[in-house]
């Protein structure tokens, strides 16, 4: 048995952590949501520099080629740090999709220009309120039409691959698009509407089962984001309790603290293992994927709720101040969750594959 | 990243179950059978492990184990599950008493003694450690032993004695000084069950069967060449078997139902508009079940990859029991309280009913045996996130003056 990440992807791991703390810290984000910025593009360089936007991306376009171990351990090491960066709508999101099924003619437009950051891509799956992978939107005629809301990072991004009724599209920018910025429950990264008015758009591979898996490893690599998030709020109130002291202790020592940090770890441990298989399912295209996909989001969801909420808590009054760094996991918990859908159409989708199958939980 | 043994493993599996298929005929498995019944299985069954060379696998050879890998262990475990064989009554004995005594014991006699008879299955041990007065803090034990010439003789009571009523021997911690402070003062020894003065009176818990007994000390006599490590070493020698323990409990029952029966129980309630497992609520419930139980399961396989590879497993594996018995808890109470009326009748006829009810109440014991929630919570934050320590009041004070 060989469950756990490769030695190569730990390394990346290792130097990713350290250039994200030197580089960035949580300071980067408080810069951005300060200055109502897009993002920080000096910091966005330097991860193209390092490869991160090629790292999946294969070779003949330009791209590391890597495997989905890797992109797992950055989506987790960014998800730490709150980086204000198009990583996950380009890298995690869009490039995922165009390389899993782009025809060849948008695979080999765009992913060149991915992997060497001359452009960035998003997705739009969220709309209004219904569950991830409803839309009822329609190419008609290489056409699109119709409102798309919230979407990631739109104001930077070159391209939007569009969840509709039949399947995903591609929309470039230009003719056709109104991207209206909104305030939403994430200050730190950007999210718009957009308003679709017979935009040109191309249709990608395999029309509505391909929209399906995108959702999926979609639940998986942001299930690694969320989970960096839950770890990294986890090692705060952590840190907090050890030095913050009350009544002649710290606090830290008294059990109604030290057990909802335990409880903590026990949900991050849990969301971390379903987060594995989920790499595991994506990694050999088992079929597994969509119970595994659901687990992982299940759990990092519930993983990533509990650590944000309880790590202001635990903090206390000033964990409720701005200057806290508190409210960027207790915000981007949101975002996660309302970006690709909560709790119960989750739950749904985990039952109707348990139901499909009949064999026995394995122990 | 698979979930194949490596060729090594896959060889000693084939090998073992190929065994456990053919040697595990004739013998009675675990689900339904008597205590009467499941000691005598068990007995049978141990032998021919004995006999092949499958106790103590990890063990050194020099005690008579096969000095062998934790995997192998570990596959030996999970082949013999399949086939439900009885081991139960060996659990604690063979887990937790016996690498004690041998780890402990002052002379190779002992171990001579001990060791094979329990490997084969002929002696069950015991492990007499919690008192009325010393659950969670194990270290306020009052169980007197005082010296007498050659022996120590034991005036005392302990309690929650797993399978006292059937068992031969047992690892027994006393307190031998009461002038010092608690951790300090103790003695381990092996105790003949059988001795004089031993009484035995099995408990009845409140899910009505009895696997746990009071156990009363009336000058019992034992040999100081019983005695475990060193006089007034008692605690450290306990947390070789704790330490065993923990590793022992921890893995859900193996007749609790899980997200399956819920589903099946789910879809055969009726409601005004279908069954119970088109609800929502319903769903999120059989979700957050899998979420738990397949995420220890998947924890699990995140240790054995580390053993597997030659690493050094992660904490991760501390968090199984108290996830397991809450989840069992609360999985427990939600399937009977959707049955309504139903959920509160003994062999109703709904699918599975019975078994959501039998574990809601285990659980409840489950979560105090082998280390309680907050015990266990305690661990993790201080070992695992290494918060600080209780503050402890009585830890440098004299036995004797502890209120």
């Amino acid at each position: 048995m060989n469950f756990q990440f490769s030695d190569e992807a730990e390394a990346l791991r290792d130097q990713a952590r350290k250039f994200l703390t030197d580089k960035s810290g949580r300071e980067k984000a408080r810069a951005v949501m300060n200055d109502g910025a897009s993002h920080d593009a000096v910091l966005w360089a330097e991860m193209v520099a390092l490869g991160w936007t090629a790292l999946r991306i294969p070779e003949e376009f330009g791209g590391l080629g890597l495997s989905i171990l890797e992109l797992c351990v950055l989506a987790e090491e960014i998800g730490r740090m709150v980086s204000p960066v198009p990583f996950t709508s380009s890298v995690l999101l869009a490039t995922e999709v165009l390389i899993e099924s782009g025809t060849d003619a948008q695979k080999a437009k765009w992913l060149p220009k991915l992997a060497d950051g001359s452009a960035v891509g998003t997705v739009a799956f969220a709309e209004a309120s219904l569950t991830p992978g409803r839309s009822k939107l329609k190419a008609v005629g290489g056409t699109l039409s119709g409102i798309k809301a919230p979407v990631a990072d739109a104001t930077i991004a070159n391209f939007v691959i569009v969840a509709t009724a039949e399947g995903l599209v591609l929309v470039e920018e230009g003719a056709g698009i109104c991207v209206t910025p909104l305030e939403t429950v994430d200050k730190v990264r950007s999210s718009s509407q957009l308003s679709f008015t017979n935009a040109p758009c191309t249709p990608l591979n395999g029309g509505l089962a391909a929209q399906e898996k995108a959702i999926q490893s979609a639940a998986v690599l942001l299930a690694f984001e969320g989970l960096g998030g839950a770890d990294a709020a986890m090692e705060m109130a952590v840190s907090y309790a050890k030095e913050r002291t009350a009544f002649g202790r710290h606090i830290g020592g008294y059990q109604a603290v030290k057990h909802r940090l335990a409880d903590m770890y026990i949900k991050n441990q849990l969301a971390r293992s379903h987060a594995c298989y989920g790499a595991w399912a994506l990694l050999t295209d088992a079929p597994e994927l969509a119970e595994a996909a659901a687990g992982a989001r299940l759990a990092a969801l519930d993983a990533f709720a509990f650590a944000a909420e309880e790590n202001v808590q635990l903090h206390g009054g000033i964990g409720y101040t701005w200057e806290s760094d508190c409210q960027f996991y207790y915000r981007r918990a949101r975002h996660i969750t309302l970006l690709l859908g909560t709790k119960a159409p989750w739950a749904d989708r985990l039952v109707r594959t348990l139901e499909q199958r009949n064999a026995p939980i394995a122990a | 990243m698979d979930f194949e043994d490596t060729p090594q493993e896959a060889e000693y599996r084939a090998t073992v179950r190929a065994w456990i298929a053919e040697s595990i005929k004739g013998i009675p498995t675990e689900d339904g059978s008597s205590r009467a019944d499941a000691v005598t299985a068990s007995k049978a069954w141990q032998k021919k492990k004995f006999d092949a060379g499958y106790v103590g696998i990890t063990w050194p050879k020099a005690v008579g184990g096969q000095g062998g890998t934790a995997m192998q262990q570990i596959i030996f475990n999970q082949e013999e599950a399949k086939f439900n064989a009885p081991t139960e009554v060996y659990s604690i004995g063979l887990g937790m008493c016996i690498p004690t005594v041998f780890s402990h014991c002052q002379s190779p006699d002992i171990a001579a003694r001990y060791v094979p008879v329990a490997m084969k299955g002929e002696e069950i041990w015991c492990q007499l450690f919690s008192e009325p007065s010393a659950g969670s803090d194990v270290a306020a034990v009052r169980t007197r032993a005082e010296r007498d010439g050659d022996d120590w003789v034991i005036n005392g009571q302990k309690v929650w004695t797993s399978g006292a009523h059937i068992s031969d021997f047992g690892i027994v911690i006393t307190r031998t000084d009461p002038n010092v402070p608690k951790h300090k003062g103790m003695t381990m020894f092996i105790i003949d069950m059988k001795a004089p003065g031993v009484e035995v009176r099995p408990i009845k818990q409140m899910g009505g069967s009895s696997e746990f007994n009071e156990v009363f000390f009336t000058d019992v006599r034992i040999a100081d060449t019983h005695r475990l490590g060193e006089v007034g070493d008692g605690w450290k020698v306990s947390l070789t078997t704790l330490m065993h323990e923990r590793l022992a409990v921890g893995g859900k029952p193996a007749s609790t139902p899980g997200v399956k029966e819920m589903i099946a129980l789910a879809k055969a309630i009726e409601t005004e508009t279908g069954n119970a497992l088109e609800e929502s609520h319903v769903r999120q419930k059989i979700a957050d079940v899998y979420v738990a139980d397949r995420g220890i399961a998947l924890t699990r396989m995140r240790t054995i990859s580390a053993l597997s590879s030659g690493r050094t497993p992660g904490p991760e594996n501390s968090i199984s029991k108290v996830v397991v018995a809450k989840t069992m808890q609360e999985m427990g109470r939600f399937a009977v309280d959707l049955c309504e009326g139903a959920g509160m009748i003994d062999g109703h006829d709904l699918p599975h009913l019975g078994r959501f009810q039998s574990s809601y109440i285990g659980a409840a014991g489950l979560r105090i045996a082998g280390g309680t929630d907050e015990i266990l919570r305690n661990i993790i934050a201080e070992r695992v996130l290494g918060l600080p320590g209780e503050i402890r009041v009585d830890k440098d004070l004299p036995f004797n003056e502890v209120k």
